[in-house]
């Protein structure tokens, strides 16, 4: 931030509200990094698990699943993948498609699957854990 | 042409990438694969909710040749962008910026993906045995 010396063409109003050009301030790099501090114990988690797991039967797996701690992990783990993708691939798409239309309907197409994605993944955990 | 008196931005075709950038596209090559990955993860939960047989399929299809390839290609991308990943949180957090050390630092990267890859993803076939 600029001291307030009177040259600057952006209203006072505008600095303190703090979301700059783009209208969203830093909330898109905040989100990305949280999520990706999230996922660091995450993914240590999971890749101890996976290797626990392999070659189990569909019994011991879905076991595995039902446990409290094992549903809620794979519950914020889908969430902040998914959350991370989407933010992701956003950034790559603003940087390399540079038709208007194709890249906002690129965008809308990542968010949405993303969050549908998301979706499949957190109902398939609940159903196992509420015993399906 | 006359030579213009400023710097060229690097032509990518005769430029030899330096470690640094070619970790950088690496950051995004594998960002973008791992989101496929993704999918994968899914699709498991989705079997193992599905049911027995639907389990069985997907364990199967995760099981042959080309599911370990392609599986072991996803581990290394994963451990890759997840290594690369606490690199970036340190830039962020405002250390590593040294030329030397954001090469040391990327080397550490690339053997660190590489070994915790190849330990994981043994692991995992040598319980599933085959």
């Amino acid at each position: 931030m600029s001291a307030d010396t009177g040259k600057t063409l952006r209203t006072r109003l505008g600095r303190v509200r703090g979301l700059g050009s783009a209208k969203e301030g830093v909330n898109h790099w905040w989100g990305q990094r949280l999520t990706a501090i999230a996922m660091v114990p995450l993914f240590v988690w999971f890749a101890f698990s996976l290797v626990a797991l392999a070659g189990a039967p569909h019994a011991t797996v879905v076991a595995w699943i039902r446990s409290p701690v094992s549903a809620v992990l794979l519950i914020a783990l889908l969430a902040a993948v998914f959350y991370h993708l989407a933010l992701g691939v956003q950034v790559v798409i603003e940087d390399y498609v540079h038709t208007e239309w194709r890249k906002l309907a690129l965008i809308i197409i990542v968010k949405l699957a993303s969050a549908l994605a998301a979706l499949v993944g957190v109902l398939s955990v609940l159903r196992i854990a509420f015993g399906a | 042409m006359a030579r213009p008196d400023r710097p060229l931005s690097p032509h990518l075709q005769v430029y030899r990438l330096p470690l640094t950038a070619i970790l950088s596209i690496a950051h995004r090559i594998t960002g973008v694969g791992l989101a496929f990955g993704a999918l994968i993860l899914v699709a498991w939960l989705a079997a193992a909710a599905a049911g027995g047989s639907a389990f069985a399929t997907m364990s199967g299809l995760m099981g042959s040749w080309v599911g370990r390839i392609v599986l072991f290609g996803f581990t290394w991308a994963l451990f890759y962008h997840l290594a690369n990943g606490i690199r970036h949180l340190f830039w962020d957090a405002g250390f590593g910026y040294e030329k030397a050390d954001a090469r040391m630092s990327g080397i550490a990267v690339v053997l660190i993906s590489v070994v915790v890859a190849v330990v994981v993803f043994g692991l995992g076939c040598a319980k599933v045995g085959g």
